[in-house]
Order: structure tokens, then sequence, then C-alpha cells
């Protein structure tokens, strides 16, 4: 191993002992990830408790979060249906699924850059994996998505739309997984370079909100491709967003729309490298976070 | 349980990175008393040499206490044998289940109430719910704190959530058992019960490293010290030795006043 990358020595000067540091191996990053899931009582009840926490003493408790998402969907559907010329009867079901998967994706990218960083006084005081800040962290996002799919349910009925849903469409649900399956990468690998480089939060803000506009989630691709010409080739400039695959899978089936395989077939490629990284980050730098906090 | 409880360092070294330190404060850092010594590393990122070359080997039955200046690196170490830092260079090996008192009030949410704090500071401990449950009866006795337990964490004086703490800490069974000082705040009943139980908990558990100012405490719970001097070991070896070499004649014969005050107080205890 050359010199370490960040700011500390390489490790391998340990080697003259008996007891050798094993600090930085694949066994100690996959023993993180495995303890901190050994700790579910903790971090189920840590996220479930965190929900509840932002609602205290408020009558209806965390159904605030149906009720925002629920007006900001129907607003924003009926703004833009307006704007567009699209039947608000298609586009508000779009919109509503298209904003409460994205508050998903963003959230697992804000808060999952910050996750380490919040939870600085249990990564100094007690000595756990540090997986179960992450496991915490995309339990509360489940529990948030859940919270929100209440007004997906009500669409479905409100606007018949399943009528649409057919068999095929309970690809819905890997696609679900799937996306967990990203949140957690992605809040080990943000997690662990923006507690290093405490830059990387506001620029991953800026970018997230940036991709906001940039994903179809208040336009359509569909919409552009009608346009012809050049707008129709500027549609295409939208299948470079990564963000957008992964929001297709989910909402083609939410909505029973037609599925495409390929944007599967991107969103599990990056599902592999990204856990690839992530799981080179924690074995490099898992001991580091502590450090760094 | 974990077979050979046993804490093995050689050489570790914890080196904090401070990434925003400017190199004029280094100057005037340099040459402090207390602190750890200050340095850069082979990435030019100024550090602080917390630990340097601890080598140390604790099994089972053994009762460490620490004592050095402020910002000798008491405290440090006790992260470093519970495995919170990973030693930056050298190693550390850690077995066995470890319970650090450390922050009393790290993990407990000021929203929910005592009995839900009570859990959840559990499950922090490596704990289930369950044995917490067990457990409940047992701690809310020791709190002394009754129907209040119902009530939210944040209409607690600091004295009360003390006591939540010093409750379930005292409850489990720690095969390591790290003590930070400054267990205080309680009101002096409370703390000769908290003792009490205190002196269980070490019987119970495997290791233990206590760090306090205390020298009474540290003759009380301890049978060997150690003396934390600039990120190093400086002597380990008897309390009062220790003591001795660190705070003078005086405070070596308070401790061994209370040593022999404990054996007598144990021998009257045996002839009755």
């Amino acid at each position: 191993m050359s010199a370490a990358a960040l700011d500390h020595g390489p490790a391998s000067d340990a080697d003259t002992g008996p007891v050798v540091s094993d600090s930085q191996t694949f066994r100690r990053a996959f023993q993180d990830l495995r303890d901190g899931f050994a700790q579910r009582e903790l971090w189920l009840n840590l996220g479930w408790q965190d929900i509840k926490q932002r609602y205290r003493r408020s009558v209806i408790g965390p159904f605030w979060i149906t009720i925002a998402t629920g007006v900001q969907a129907t607003a924003m559907g009926i703004l833009y249906s307006a704007l567009l010329g699209m039947s608000i009867k298609e586009f508000l079901p779009y919109v509503t699924v298209g904003l409460i998967v994205w508050a998903m994706i963003s959230a697992s990218i804000l808060e999952g850059s910050e996750v380490f960083i919040a939870n600085e006084g249990l990564i100094k005081q007690l000595p756990s994996a540090l997986s179960v800040h992450v496991y915490r962290l995309v339990w509360r996002q489940i529990l948030f998505f859940a919270h929100n799919l209440l007004i997906y349910v009500i669409m479905l009925v409100a606007f018949g739309v399943w009528r649409n849903l057919t068999w095929p469409d309970l690809a819905a649900i890997p696609a679900l997984a799937l996306l967990v399956l990203n949140a957690l990468w992605v809040s080990i690998v943000f997690g662990i370079f923006a507690t290093r480089y405490r830059d990387i939060a506001p620029i991953l803000g800026s970018l997230t909100l940036l991709l906001f506009v940039l994903t179809p989630i208040f336009w359509s691709t569909e919409a552009l491709k009608a346009q012809g010409g050049q707008v129709a080739d500027r549609a295409k400039i939208a299948e470079l967003n990564p963000l957008f695959h992964f929001l297709e899978i989910v909402r083609a089936p939410m909505l029973g729309k037609d599925q495409q395989a390929y944007h599967w077939y991107i969103v599990l490629a990056i599902t592999v490298v990204g856990w690839a990284i992530a799981l080179f980050a924690l074995r490099k730098y898992r001991a580091r976070v502590a450090y760094w906090v | 349980m974990t077979d050979n409880v046993s804490i093995e360092t050689r050489n570790a070294c914890v080196d904090f990175p401070i990434f925003d330190a400017k190199s004029r404060s280094l100057k005037k850092a340099f040459l402090g008393k207390a602190g750890g010594s200050i340095g850069r590393n082979d990435s030019d990122v100024i550090v602080v040499e917390a630990l340097k070359d601890i080598t140390l080997s604790l099994k089972e039955g053994d009762r460490v206490g620490l004592v050095g200046h402020n910002g000798a690196g008491k405290s440090t170490l006790l992260r470093l044998l519970s495995g919170i830092y990973e030693p930056t260079r050298g190693s550390a090996r850690v077995r066995g289940r470890v319970a650090p008192v450390f922050d009393l009030g790290v993990g407990m949410d000021p929203e929910i109430s005592g009995y839900e704090n009570i859990i959840i500071r559990g499950l922090f401990l490596g704990q289930t719910r369950k044995q917490m449950l067990a457990k409940m009866d047992e701690i809310a006795d020791f709190t002394e704190l009754g129907e209040y337990l119902s009530m939210p964490l944040r209409t607690y004086s600091t004295g009360m959530r003390v006591r939540v703490a010093m409750g379930v800490v005292t409850s489990i069974d720690p095969e390591i058992l790290l003590l930070d000082e400054g267990i205080g705040a309680v009101d002096a009943e409370f703390m000769k019960k908290a003792r009490i139980r205190l002196q269980k908990l070490v019987e119970r558990s495997g290791i233990l490293v206590f760090a306090s100012h205390s020298n009474e405490f540290l003759a009380q719970l301890c049978d060997s010290a150690m003396w934390i001097d600039h990120g190093q070991v400086r002597q380990h070896g008897e309390i009062e030795d220790v003591v001795r070499a660190y705070e003078g004649d005086d405070a070596a014969d308070h401790v061994r006043q209370v040593i022999a005050d404990m054996k007598r107080e144990e021998d009257e205890e045996r002839a009755s």
C-alpha cells in the first residue's frame, strides 16, 4: 500500500507485532455492515423515533408528511398541467408519484451526506458499527415514503389509475428495493467523504436542486418527444441524468405505464458500481470517520 | 460471553488531524504543558498526537486507574480501548463486550419519557429490548423517580438525568467497563447508593479502566494505576507509587490511608 491518500500514514507498519491492525480490511468492512444490521432493534427504534420526534405534540403527527406532499403535488400538478396544456387526470398522478419518489432520492443524497456529521456525539461516545447510523437513516426514509404512499393510494382511486395496473406492475416492488439498496451505498459513500471534506454537502445540495429541475418530474419526456424536431432531440439529454432512470423504474409500474428494460439495466449497473465504491470506502476510511467528525 | 476478555495494544498511536488549524497557532501551542504534542503527518496536515506508542495488555480481572493532567490523553485512551478510535499507527485488539461510560447524556432523547430513554440507552449499550424490560423495575427503583419516569426527559433536572443514566449503566453486565470521571451532579445520598452499585458493577465486569482525578475513588475501585503524560504511559504500577510520582507524598499517603480503611472495613465485615 502506498502512502494513504487522505491524511494518515500506512497502517502496514503495524505488522511487526503479534497484534496486527486489521482496520483497513474488507473483513472489517463487512463485519461493520453485519454488526450494524444485527443492532436492528436499535435503529428501527431510532428511525421511528426520528419521525415521531418531528411531529411531537401535533394532533395528526407524522401525517403532516402526507399532507405536505399532497398539497405540493396537487398545486404543482394543477399549475403545470395548465401551463403545459396536459390533462389533469393524467398529469396529477404523474406529478404525485414523481414527487414522492424524488423525495426519497433527494433525502438519500442530502441526509446521506450528513449522516455521520449529524451523529457526531454518538460516534465519539459509543463504540458501535458505523452502519447503524446508515440503517437508521434509510429506515427513516422508508417510513417517510410509506407515509407519502397514502397520497398515491388516494390518487389511484380518485383518478382511476388502478384500472391501468396489471400484474407486471408489481415490478414496482423490486424497483423500490433497488432504490433502498442505492440509498444505503449513497449514504455510506457521501457520508464518509462529506465528513472528511465539508464542502461536499453544500455542493450536493446545489447539485440536487439542479437535478430536480433536470429530472422529468413536472415535465415528461413523452411531451417533449411529441413536439418533434429539435425539442424531441433534447429529450434525449434527460437520459443522461442517472436519477431519471431510478425514477422511471418506480414510476412507470406505479402508474401502469409501459416499462422499458434499459432503465433497469442502468440502475442495476449503478447499484453494483456504487456498492463496490461503498465497500472500498468502508475498507479504507471506516476507521477514520471517528477522527473526522 | 467472550472467552479471554482482553485488551491488547501495540505501539498504538492516535493522531487527530486538525484540518482547519493555522500554522500560526502552532507555534503558540507547541510548548504548552497540557495537551498532546502537535506535528504534521506525511500529507502535511497538522495533527495532534493525542496518544503515542501505547503498548499495554489487560486481561480479565484487571482494574486500572488512569491519572494525568487535563489533556494528557486519558479520555482518548479510554476511547482507544473501547474501539471508538482505531489506532492511526500500531494496533489495538479489544476482545469482549465494551460498556463505555463517558458522557452520561449521549443517546438520551429529551422528548421521550424516562422509561423509553432507559430502553434506548440500554440498546445503545448492546442490550436487547427484552433484557431492558426485565431490568426496568430494578432501574426504576434505583433512580427513585417513581411516576416521573413516564414524563418526557426534558422536564428532568440534570441530577435526575444522571440518575437515569447511572441506573441503566449500572444494570448491565459488561465484560469491559470503561469509566470516565465527571459522574457528578447528584446529591450526596444518591452518590453513596450509586457508589455501592458502581462497585458491584466493577466486580461483575472483567476489565475496568477508570479515569479520575479523585484519588480516593481510584483507590476504592482499582488495584493498579497508570500515569498518562503527554499521550504516553509514564508509569504503571501500584496506585500508591504512581500517585506519589504524579502528585507527591501527601496524596500517596492519603491513598494508603484509604486502602487501609477499606481493608479494615472488609476485615470487620468478615469478622461480624
